[in-house]
């Protein structure tokens, strides 16, 4: 490329005769290649909103994260949540997610948070408040999203201070498909809960307090599927209401109580494919 | 500083906004002796000019800037893979051995989508501008920032093609970015989203190479595709505003690279490897103000007219040290 090449041609601005035809029609050009560039660029950007026109996403979030359009604005996409996470529960979100890209969330049916940390370390880790402890007071806190008391984890029952510093639930656990659930069905669980080769892991108490290990390395046998119970890691979040079906048989209805924090365990857990019983991001509890 | 040094001081800051540089309207009596020398002894810079074309081009600052680059990012990269903890997070916020550091960009972006600025993200922001205050402001784009890389070597595809006579180098308004910055400021105050952050080619990449590739990459092809087939470094040059902010922070920066006069031939070989070749105007004949001239905050000081230059005309400086030592 030569000197005079790139030396750029004169804009023709006001008042500024142009010095001839040929450097004339090099400045119309380039003041249509910068609106092509200013398009492309601006378009690009705004295409963000599509994902969320189309509503598409309903992510659930990290612990402490923010009501989604605060999340959204104030996450720096980082991912030094996904650092700290010690069961590799959060991941970013790709270029679907629009305004989304490179923010986190959770997939609880592929990894949920079992909070392992013991501290909710992710909210820990966050530089702009995006996941936070105490939500600053010009923000509301939506009704039912607010947790009635520090939630306790069952892990850490022995310890000193055995809650979380957590304010405000993830989502809310619901039996989605009733029809499907195995104790609603009086049916037990034999094997691995997701098959020999589910990738999640989660801490077992029973096996190693400090480190999770992979579900497909910890089979149960169980005459009656309490599994969602079973590995909640909230103290009080999920009970078993025994009853006896048609048939005779006993079965067992899962209900979720107002401790329940959306972590997803028990969507995770759950043997039946898809799962019975799911995490519904952000939603409130309503009694 | 002179005068006239303030003088283009100011016009360099307004040449990164967007101005084009102009011919200087007065020159210092002893800038002019220098001119009017070399006017006048044609032969002895042709017999430099010949003895020039026989030298090896030199990659010496290039390489330490790769290098720099590379391990930038790779300490990053490893801080996570290997859970070393030395540089936790991605480039637009991060730990390093525990310190908040947060992009400055980026920080603003949250700010003002946000509207509330928690104190860790005061200090990372605070961090980082120090820090490329005191290295250079543009120093970022060339010594860190993985996409100047990736352009660098696409910009050898272009210039590549360019010399086959394939492809042409479109030049756009270099306007543009200012006019970005302040849009892509405003969009995030009136959206209430970090638009800019979706779309930052610096930010996809330096989270592709730490928690894997994903479809987003495909706004960086099309970026590097545009710049290849249509317009030499585009993006660094009209588009970022990144650029911009470490731009504004390079104003009050101590490095810098600083032109003398005295040597050079005016061949305008620095000006032909310049992502920012406008701080370069400095060079053109008869263009120098005085004896000795430190290119604009535009600069990205990446040494490559320093590698460039045959005769050592330009060279780094740390304003103030060379007057300490």
């Amino acid at each position: 490329m030569s000197e005079k090449e790139n030396t750029p041609a004169a804009a023709p601005a006001k008042g500024e005769v142009p010095v001839s035809r040929e450097r004339a029609r090099q400045g119309r050009r380039k003041v249509l290649r910068t609106i092509l560039l200013t398009g492309g660029v601006l378009g690009s950007g705004l295409s963000g909103y599509l994902p969320l026109v189309y509503a598409r996403t309903n992510r659930l979030r990290p612990p402490g994260a923010l009501d989604e359009k605060d999340f959204l604005s104030s996450c720096i996409k980082c991912g030094q949540c996904v650092q700290v996470c010690p069961v590799n529960a959060i991941k970013l979100a790709d270029l679907i997610d629009g305004f989304g890209v490179g923010v986190p969330y959770i997939d609880a049916r592929a990894q949920a948070c079992d909070f392992s940390c013991d501290a909710v370390q992710c909210i820990l880790a966050c530089p702009t408040g995006s996941l936070t402890y105490h939500k600053p007071d010009f923000l509301p806190v939506r009704e039912g999203a607010a947790l009635s008391q520090k939630p306790t984890l069952i892990a850490k029952m022995n310890d000193p201070e055995p809650t979380l510093n957590m304010t405000e639930r993830m989502g809310v656990a619901r039996l989605t498909r009733p029809e499907s659930c195995l104790a609603m069905k009086g049916e037990g669980f034999k094997g691995q809960a997701r098959g020999p080769d589910f990738k999640g892991t989660m801490r077992y108490i029973k096996v190693d307090r400090w480190k999770p290990i992979p579900v497909a390395d910890h089979p149960y046998d169980l005459p009656l599927c309490d599994l969602c119970m079973r590995e909640c890691p909230i103290a009080g979040a999920i009970s078993l209401e025994k009853f006896t079906g048609p048939d005779g048989k006993t079965r067992a209805r899962p209900i979720v109580h107002e401790n329940c924090v959306g972590c997803g365990v028990c969507e995770m857990i759950c043997p039946t494919e898809p799962a019975s019983i799911t995490i519904i991001p952000r939603e409130v509890w309503k009694s | 500083m002179s005068k006239l040094l303030t003088r283009r001081f100011i016009d360099q800051i307004k040449v990164m906004f967007g101005k084009e540089p102009a011919k200087p309207a007065e020159i210092s009596p002893a800038a002019q002796k220098i001119h009017f020398y070399k006017k006048n002894n044609r032969d002895e810079i042709a017999e430099l000019k010949h003895r020039r074309a026989h030298e090896k081009p030199s990659h010496k600052w290039r390489n330490r800037r790769w290098a720099t680059l590379i391990f930038a990012n790779l300490l990053f990269v490893f801080s996570y893979w290997l859970d070393i903890q030395v540089l936790e997070g991605a480039l637009t916020a991060s730990r390093f051995v525990g310190f908040h550091m947060a992009d400055l960009n980026s920080a603003l972006q949250v700010m003002l989508a946000h509207k509330h600025i928690i104190t860790n993200l005061l200090i990372g922001t605070a961090t980082v501008l120090l820090l490329w205050a005191l290295l250079g402001g543009r120093t970022f784009c060339s010594w860190v920032c993985p996409y100047h890389l990736v352009a660098e070597w696409a910009e050898k595809i272009h210039l590549y093609l360019a010399k086959k006579k394939l492809v042409t180098d479109q030049p756009i308004d270099r306007r543009l970015r200012s006019v970005f910055w302040i849009v892509f400021a405003l969009l995030a105050v009136v959206t209430g989203y970090t638009v800019f952050e979706a779309i930052s080619p610096t930010g996809i990449l330096s989270r592709a190479l730490i928690y894997g590739a994903g479809l987003s990459l495909l706004w960086v092809v099309a970026l590097l595709v545009f710049e290849v087939f249509f317009s030499r470094r585009a993006w660094c040059r009209y588009a970022c505003p990144i650029g911009l902010t470490y731009g504004v922070v390079g104003i009050i920066s101590p490095v810098r690279i600083k032109y003398k006069l005295e040597g050079c031939f005016h061949e305008g070989d620095c000006r032909k490897v310049c992502l920012v070749p406008h701080v370069l105007d400095t060079v053109i004949k008869g263009r120098a103000v005085e004896p000795e001239v430190p290119l604009g905050p535009d600069c990205t000081r990446c040494g490559l007219c320093v590698d460039a230059c045959p005769t050592g005309s330009l060279s780094f400086e740390v304003k103030g040290l060379s007057k300490l030592l």
